[in-house]
């Protein structure tokens, strides 16, 4: 796929990531890498460590060994502020959005400008940002609801919120942690639609249950089981790989 | 500058020109001097409650510590003051003259070297702004970004409120221990003593108040305003969105820290003394009681929960003294059960739409910004 005579970077790269809990190790060991526009999706029963993946690539949780390379640079010694700003989004499981503020104002938080204390003190909503706004909320099936408080919102629209929120913050590497969770079947139709709109220019890398859903957009899968990698690659070939069938898709 | 015609909506004008109005004109041409000097107390206890709309209102932190820092102004400004009362001719009966009267009592023979500097108006000024602000600055610094918060966070503060207290008492000879430093005259020649100096102080304070109201207002509106109302509910989104936490709360327990100096300076001016029993943790919890029932988003609010609060503890305290604790705290629980917005979230969902109702001709709902209303009925 890649064009050009040097050899492949990657976008990410995690090696050897192990993360334990008093012993527990969530995650073992854990190597994988995701090449640029590439869209990986990890799946695995409960426990796996999918969710603490993502915890560990943004930040939340720190590794106790290993190392995460993000275009080169080392994430697991930056602050999670920092990571946002290399661009490495995240999105919640649970949608995490500003209830108390409207979708415009939850948007233009996330816009990527006027980050420390002096530069919100002194930011402007010039016209670039509200055009930036609209442009997404237009992307988000949110474009009506602008001046409407978040906590009007649905379950399925503070998905789409948040998503967008992420979108605002244009990163080169867009987390996603069950974006279907939750919706209704016209919901999820619409947020495949979305999500399909929005890895164009940047990889993805979703959590998700839902197979039908991981066929339709999946670059590549892997199957993560007690916090190693059981399996990876096409989502042919991981479907019929006996090991996962049998702790995982045979149920 | 993003001043411009939306500075305030329409009810926080309508709470702009009636608390103007009051403090300006009502009060002063209503009152006596010693009711009007009373309200002036009250009121400096009105930009702690405004400190604490933005620290704890606005950023959801918590801070039960609020009088350290309105100790802390009010001992920089009663210090000048001290010193300026303590001149060589009024001292003379002293062993050593030229020294407070309370560090004579307790043997010490030469001016402290951290009190030299406080001969100069200028330094006590910028020393009541800084050394508030610096030392919220490293308390905010050591707790947020450690993720101290919440709980921990507050339990905290109440604990440095009553070391400074402790510190306040024990250290006698240098800080007039338990009676504060009392018997303050004149400020640059200028006796605050008399009437006409009570007024003049009054409209001073009234005047600084609104340049806060102003101060709060504008970061209010701004994007950090709303960054600080997103960290209340969602910490995590807004670490995730590429904000460091931590500075945004520094900040804002600055400047809660800052307006509460203020206040306490301004306490030395209008009331003439200032003492420990303004530090301790029992004031900073009365103090978030007045910002809890003048309702803690709302600035006007806040404001009104210190004038109303205190006036009342006045009057009860003046005939049943003990049953004022008592008063004070079934307020406070009245408040968080059964009011949580305060006397502004009563007025937003009762009066307000009455109000709208008599003078809208076309129905508009004019909530307060902040809190996002139910629409209930005024029924």
């Amino acid at each position: 796929m890649l064009v050009g005579h040097q050899p492949k970077e990657f976008l990410l790269a995690v090696s050897g990531l192990t993360v334990s809990f008093d012993g527990f190790k969530a995650v073992n060991d854990l190597s994988f890498y995701v090449e640029e526009n590439e869209i990986r999706v990890i799946i695995g029963p409960n426990g796996a460590g999918k969710t603490t993946v993502l915890d560990l690539i943004c930040g939340k949780t720190k590794a106790t060994s290993g190392s995460i390379q993000f275009r080169g640079k080392e994430l697991t010694k930056m602050k999670e502020n920092e990571i946002v700003q290399t661009g490495v989004g995240r999105k919640f499981q649970t949608p995490s959005v500003f209830e108390d503020l409207t979708v415009f104002e939850n948007l233009e938080i996330s816009f990527p400008r006027g980050r420390t204390v002096f530069g919100s003190l002194t930011f402007q909503r010039d016209q670039l940002v509200k055009d930036r706004v609209e442009e997404v909320a237009e992307m988000i099936f949110l474009k009506d609801k602008l001046n409407t408080y978040a906590d009007e919102l649905s379950h399925g629209q503070k998905q789409w919120l948040e998503i967008g929120m992420l979108l605002i913050q244009d990163p080169d590497l867009l987390m996603l942690d069950e974006p279907v969770a939750g919706m209704s079947v016209s919901e999820r139709a619409k947020t495949a639609e979305l999500l399909n709109r929005i890895i164009k220019n940047r990889s993805v890398l979703v959590i998700e249950h839902d197979m039908k859903f991981v066929e339709d957009i999946a670059h590549k899968v892997t199957v993560l089981h007690q916090g190693q990698i059981l399996s990876e690659g096409t989502m042919e070939k991981v479907k019929n790989d006996p090991k996962v069938i049998e702790v995982y898709l045979g149920h | 500058m993003i001043i411009n015609s939306r500075f305030f909506n329409r009810s926080e004008l309508t709470g702009f020109i009636v608390l103007a109005a009051v403090l300006f004109v009502i009060l002063p041409l209503s009152l006596d001097v010693f009711r009007l000097n009373l309200v002036a107390k009250y009121l400096t206890y009105a930009f702690v409650a405004l400190g604490l709309v933005l620290c704890w209102g606005y950023g959801g932190i918590l801070s039960l510590g609020q009088g350290v820092f309105f100790g802390l102004g009010g001992y920089c400004m009663a210090m000048f003051l001290k010193l300026e009362a303590s001149s060589v001719e009024n001292t003379k009966i002293q062993s050593t003259p030229g020294i407070p009267d309370f560090m004579d009592w307790n043997q010490i023979t030469s001016l402290p070297l951290f009190w030299q500097p406080f001969h100069s108006l200028t330094f006590t000024i910028l020393a009541i702004i800084l050394v508030p602000g610096l030392f919220a600055l490293i308390i905010g610094t050591a707790m947020f970004k450690r993720r101290v918060g919440g709980t921990y966070f507050a339990i905290i503060t109440q604990a440095v409120a009553a070391i400074l207290t402790i510190l306040i008492v024990g250290q006698q000879g240098y800080t007039g221990g338990i009676n504060g430093m009392t018997d303050l005259r004149t400020l640059k020649g200028w006796d605050i003593r008399p009437d006409h100096a009570k007024v003049i102080l009054y409209f001073v304070e009234v005047v600084l108040l609104f340049a806060c109201i102003g101060i709060a207002q504008f970061i209010r509106l701004t994007k950090l305003g709303r960054i600080l109302v997103a960290m209340r509910e969602q910490e995590d989104r807004v670490r995730f969105s590429g904000y460091s936490v931590a500075n945004f709360k520094i900040f804002a327990f600055c400047m809660a820290a800052v307006f509460a100096a203020i206040g306490g300076a301004m306490f030395a001016l209008n009331v003439g003394f200032m003492s420990p029993s303004f530090v301790g943790i029992v004031p900073s919890i009365e103090m978030v009681i007045y910002t809890a029932v003048g309702g803690r988003t709302s600035i006007f609010g806040a404001i009104w929960g210190a004038i109303l609060v205190n006036f009342a503890k006045t009057s009860l305290s003046e005939s049943f003294p003990q049953l004022w604790l008592f008063g004070l705290g079934a307020l406070f629980i009245a408040v968080v059960l059964a009011f949580p917005n305060g006397l502004s979230g009563l007025w937003a969902d009762y009066v307000q739409p009455r109000i709208d109702r008599l003078f809208a001709r076309k129905p508009k709902s004019g909530w307060n910004g902040n809190s996002v209303a139910d629409g209930a009925p005024a029924e």
